[in-house]
């Protein structure tokens, strides 16, 4: 299972208090756990990536292990940290005023 | 005893306060939505229970929530709430996918248009503006939305298809963004004619279609933009909003980003009515729910300044449709006053006695229970108001 932290704002949308977790069947990726969590969570979809471009949203950015995945290929493996569930994977809300 | 339910929209979220006819003490519902922007709320004529709104981020984008029960609760149409997908594979979800019209059974509609830079510049789905309910379905809305497009769902918002022939009726390559972006923002719903419809776009102008949002014309004729180069420009006018009453179908009040104008042949021709306000520039119009010809403005002192002129926050009204004006300021603060009023933040109820509410950047939402005579502030302190609208409830 892959532990996911989410932005309070999605957290909100898909109705979960704490990480959630996702299995993925084959490699895990950015690709493969975003696909996972719209899955599960369908109120998600469009928020992490574009309903269209599939592209990930210009302010939010994803973490693991101390590093900033975010321009990493999307079907690049993820951290063998975060395939064990040793640690999460962070997807996060660029820091902005307002 | 008959009621309202005012529906605000935020910067930081949307409010739903209630009362009863008088509209002397209310009840606060909310923040709904806490931290997102919310540009709309809208309920549907054709069941009051049945509320839209458009919820947006800079961070996430667009959701759009729906309403069964007044606001009570909300779901995103197409959406099991709370509840993980059904082993059956997880629904589709699209409530939030407005996806341009590029099909070539539509005839291919465009997909640039100008630039900042003057040169032509593809279309981007940004947000939307604004949700009109259909007059008769509650399962049907419109939407109109940034980078400007008109959508509709005929299922309650859980899907949303373009109507492509505003886009691709002629002009679109010169349609250009205005400061706050090319927006579609006002969408007017003709009740005695179920195929006519018009809208209002930053900065292109006024749009007009006969037969339910198949095709569009241009209905700018007689409005004079100082920024425009050619008297007669066809587009490229700041509409900031229109306003209908019922009744008149045929009479629209328009303000335009300098101007206030009136059109008693739906648009075909239009002439300024600014007559004695202190300045005609501003955001809102509406109209007097019993009285056709009684219509609202809230002069701002200039499109660099987008504050009450003098510092003081007046609502002007005129009994004859337009170039005779009265200041209403009952209630309203006279002295340092500086917010703004924006374009889908004034609205009317049908009670008997007519009222008139509208919200400001500074958070206030006054109401006038007697058509503007004497105001009262509902609340003062909520985040900036985007929009405002009011449900008459029986």
């Amino acid at each position: 299972m892959i532990r996911v932290v989410l932005p309070a704002h999605l957290r909100g949308l898909a109705h979960v208090a704490g990480e959630v977790q996702v299995e993925i069947k084959g490699p895990a990726t950015q690709r493969s756990v975003v696909d996972a969590l719209e899955a599960s969570y369908p109120t998600l979809r469009g928020t992490i990536r574009d309903h269209v471009t599939q592209q990930r949203r210009p302010f939010l950015r994803f973490f693991a292990c101390e590093e900033d995945l975010s321009h990493e290929s999307p079907d690049a493996p993820l951290p063998d940290e975060v395939v064990s569930g040793k640690e999460p994977l962070l997807i996060v809300g660029a820091i902005a005023g307002g | 005893m008959s009621g309202v339910r005012v529906l605000v929209g935020t910067r930081k979220g949307a409010f739903i306060l209630t009362s009863d006819g008088k509209r002397e003490r209310w009840e606060v519902n909310g923040p709904h939505f806490a931290g997102w922007e919310l540009y709309h709320l809208k309920g549907s004529p054709a069941d009051p229970n049945r509320l839209y709104a458009s919820q947006c981020s800079g961070w996430f984008g667009q959701i759009i929530q729906r309403s069964d029960d007044g606001g009570k609760t909300w779901t995103q149409p197409g959406t099991p709430p709370g509840e993980q997908a059904a082993p059956g594979g997880p629904p589709k979800a699209e409530s939030n996918k407005f996806v341009y019209d590029t099909s070539s059974e539509t005839g291919k509609p465009l997909t640039t248009h100008q630039f900042y830079d003057g040169k032509q510049h593809p279309w981007e789905f940004k947000r939307v503006w604004h949700l009109e309910p259909s007059l008769s379905d509650p399962d049907t809305v419109y939407a109109g939305v940034e980078d400007a497009a008109l959508f509709r769902s005929k299922d309650g918002g859980k899907s949303w298809q373009e109507l492509s022939g505003l886009r691709g009726h002629g002009t679109g390559p010169k349609w250009q963004p205005g400061a706050g972006g090319m927006c579609l923002h006002t969408i007017v719903l003709d009740p005695s004619n179920p195929k006519r419809i018009f809208v209002a776009i930053s900065a292109a102008g006024a749009f007009r279609s006969d037969d339910a949002g198949k095709t569009w014309q241009p209905i700018n004729r007689g409005l004079h933009s100082q920024y425009i180069p050619d008297p007669n420009a066809e587009v490229g006018h700041c509409v900031h909003r229109i306003a209908m009453h019922k009744s008149r179908p045929g009479v629209l009040f328009m303000q335009k980003h300098w101007d206030v104008m009136r059109s008693d042949n739906a648009g075909d021709l239009w002439q300024e009515i600014s007559g004695n306000l202190p300045t005609d520039f501003g955001f809102v119009v509406d109209v007097h729910a019993h009285e056709p010809e009684t219509i609202y403005v809230v002069p701002i002192k200039s499109d660099g300044e987008h504050f009450p002129p003098e510092g003081k926050l007046r609502v002007y009204r005129s009994r004859s449709g337009g170039n005779e004006w009265e200041a209403l300021t009952k209630g309203l603060p006279q002295r340092d006053c500086y917010v703004n009023v924006l374009r889908d933040a004034m609205a009317v109820d049908s009670l008997d006695n007519c009222g008139i509410y509208f919200g400001t950047t500074g958070g206030q939402v006054y109401c006038s229970p007697d058509a503007g005579d004497n105001w009262t502030p509902i609340v003062r302190d909520l985040p900036a108001v985007l929009s405002v609208e009011v449900q008459t409830l029986p």
